[in-house]
């Protein structure tokens, strides 16, 4: 359970774009007819991503009547969720995985470098305003360990410099090449591989 | 070591592609009309022979599971949900099969979803896995469009259909009865079971929650049979697991292995051993982060199988291998994971969410060596106050791995251990709540 603040700069209106909308109604389908509760996390994750990572109140309004739910039930499922974000974060969300396995491979140094080209403190926006870094819990990419998570896109086995590489890279606003620093493209071994060698040299 | 005509994930490592093509080239979706024609029953006796016990960390007997559901279709429909959320820190297992094996998983789901009736299947995808789901998507719709799924899936009679339903960062939605909420679109907090989610599950219905892993490896135990699968590993702990091997060793890595095998051979021939030497290690926490530690002299003869880690009192779990070695501050690795815990906790149940934050507490301030002497019981019997007086069993997983360092490292703690207790040190903490214990008159 985490806690959270929810902004207290507040747009007065939030509305699903025209190309959501069809996604929206893609989720709603997805679920028996009586049970359009269901979509609320979907619909709260298409509202975060319109809106540069965060969630209006507005939004949560919207999507309680669309989904014909109380406000406070739409309201609870967004702050108990940690990935549902309800005050702004940068356009470029950083998140970096700090749990035991990422740590003892070095998750400091990645932490000490959004601290130095971001901000001092998680969940504050850089200097241009475009991006903003927090810890998160496990990622469920320990074999990559240490690694981070910007925006939708995994970025793993990092160190100290190719983390700055890529924070440079994002703000400059240019959106880096995802996945292993090593250019690992699986999590097979990097060296000394012994299993479904056959395969591999068919 | 398990020769690779025995594996069953031949795709681990992406070598052969994902896409339809290449998965039917490598013997999926092959004769699946003939498996379900052959009955519900048949593949219920099959898979029970075969001993397949559930992947996803309980590692209960799938047969029986698959059983539980009721054996007629009534006024209530049935669901198959399969659980994704993979969240158990040093796990990384179902990501693999989600991006590189996903018409496994869903040849798995039609067969499944035969055997205990149900017409609709969840995949319930923790929402950080975004690109992952978005390839088993494009996997599903390509089986939609080889009529493998949908009306008639596959030729058989049977009418199925997938759907995809992402997580938000909640690792109390792997809990079964966690997920089902999640999926009402509720808040993840277990139910009190029974009644059982067999019985009375998502939406109310009979549903039966499976690991990923368990059902991607169905069909290939259906097509190769039970003999097959349960002549690999030990008698009740058969088949074949995917295991992650995270930490400090020299190369990180998932492999497919026979259950049984040594963990000592997994680490150093696998992973290319541990950084520094085998003398080096510290610890191995054998299976996710909620396994007790395991020290370095058991590791050395340890087989890794549900029942010979029950016997050191840890467990296979996920199989998610975290190796430590003595660079690094056992007691910090596990504050770190006591503090994973107390992010997590869903609150529901008050040891828990109290208690988690109390344990996380005390570790941190052993690992900075500022805690008392007495603290190191405390801790003891405040995780025994937490395991088993809680709905779910994130009370066990919480406070298994503080029971664990406290079995094996006590004396590293006691060493530390050296402060004072505060109410002798009477300087006025201002907010220290048990403030009038400091003054004289009430101490």
């Amino acid at each position: 359970m985490s806690t959270k603040k929810v902004s207290k700069i507040q747009p007065e209106l939030f509305e699903f774009t025209k190309e959501n909308l069809g996604k929206v109604k893609v989720e709603i389908s997805k679920y028996p007819k009586e049970r359009k509760q269901s979509a609320v996390m979907a619909l709260l994750n298409i509202a975060q991503i319109q809106n540069d990572n965060w969630i209006t109140l507005a939004a949560i309004k919207n999507i309680a009547e669309i989904l014909v739910m109380p406000y406070i039930k739409v309201y609870e499922v967004a702050t108990f969720y940690s990935m549902f974000n309800l005050s702004p974060v940068g356009k470029y969300f950083v998140q970096v995985c700090t749990t035991t396995p990422c740590m003892i491979r070095g998750a400091k140094q990645i932490t000490d470098a959004c601290k130095k080209y971001i901000s001092q403190k998680q969940n504050e926006l850089s200097e241009n305003k475009i991006c903003s870094w927090i810890e998160v819990e496990c990622l469920g990419a320990c074999v990559n360990a240490p690694m981070m998570q910007i925006n939708q896109d995994y970025f793993e086995d990092l160190d100290g410099d190719k983390t700055e590489e890529i924070l440079k890279k994002i703000l400059n606003n240019d959106f880096p090449e995802p996945g292993s620093s090593k250019k690992r493209t699986s999590n097979a071994p990097e060296k000394g591989r012994l299993t479904l060698l056959e395969v591999k040299n068919a | 070591m398990l020769k690779d005509k025995d594996r069953i994930f031949k795709n681990l490592y992406n070598d052969l592609g994902w896409d339809m093509e290449s998965s039917t080239k490598r013997g999926d979706w092959y004769q699946t009309k003939d498996i379900i024609s052959k009955g519900k029953e048949f593949i219920v006796k099959e898979i029970k022979e075969s001993e397949l016990r559930g992947r996803g960390g309980a590692g209960f007997p799938t047969g029986l599971k698959l059983s539980f559901a009721p054996k007629t279709l009534g006024s209530r429909p049935h669901y198959l949900v399969i659980n994704a959320d993979e969240s158990e820190p040093g796990t990384c297992k179902d990501r693999d099969i989600l991006r590189f094996e996903p018409q496994k998983l869903i040849e798995g789901c039609l067969i499944a979803s035969y055997a205990i009736s149900a017409h609709t299947c969840y995949i319930y995808i923790r929402g950080e896995y975004f690109r992952e789901g978005q390839r088993l998507q494009q996997a599903i719709n390509e089986a939609y469009k080889k009529k493998f799924l949908g009306k008639n899936a596959c030729d058989s009679g049977w009418d199925l259909d997938i759907y995809i339903h992402y997580g938000a960062g909640a690792y109390i939605c792997g809990e079964e009865t966690a997920l089902l909420e999640s999926i009402e679109g509720k808040k993840g907090q277990p139910r009190l079971k029974p009644p059982f989610p067999a019985l009375v599950g998502l939406y109310g219905c009979p549903t039966i929650v499976n690991n990923v892993e368990t059902i991607a490896v169905l069909p290939t135990i259906l097509r190769k049979g039970a003999k097959w699968f349960s002549s690999l590993g030990k008698p009740k702990n058969t088949g074949t697991k995917i295991f992650c091997i995270s930490g400090n060793v020299n190369n990180p890595c998932n492999v497919e292995e026979e259950m049984g095998i040594p963990l000592k051979e997994l680490i150093e021939k696998h992973a290319g051993g541990v950084v520094g030497g085998w003398n080096n290690l510290q610890a191995v926490i054998p299976g996710g982060s909620s396994m007790p530690l395991l020290p370095k002299n058991i590791c050395e003869t340890i087989t890794m199988d549900f029942d010979s880690l029950i016997k050191v009192k840890s467990g296979l779990g996920t199989a998610g291998i975290v190796v430590i070695n003595k660079d690094q501050d056992i007691i910090r690795c596990i504050a770190r994971i006591a503090k994973f815990y107390k992010h997590e906790s869903c609150g529901q149940c008050t040891p828990c969410r109290e208690g988690c934050g109390w344990m996380w507490r005390i570790l941190e301030r052993m690992a900075d060596g500022e805690s008392t002497y007495q603290e190191i019981d405390l801790l003891q019997d405040v995780t025994k106050q937490i395991e088993g007086h809680t709905i779910c069993a994130f009370g066990e997983g919480s406070s298994w791995p503080v029971q664990g360092l406290l079995r094996h490292f006590r004396k590293e703690i006691e060493k530390r251990s050296h402060e004072e207790p505060l109410i002798k040190k009477k300087n006025n903490v201002p907010y220290l709540i048990d403030q009038h214990l400091l003054e004289k008159d009430n101490a």
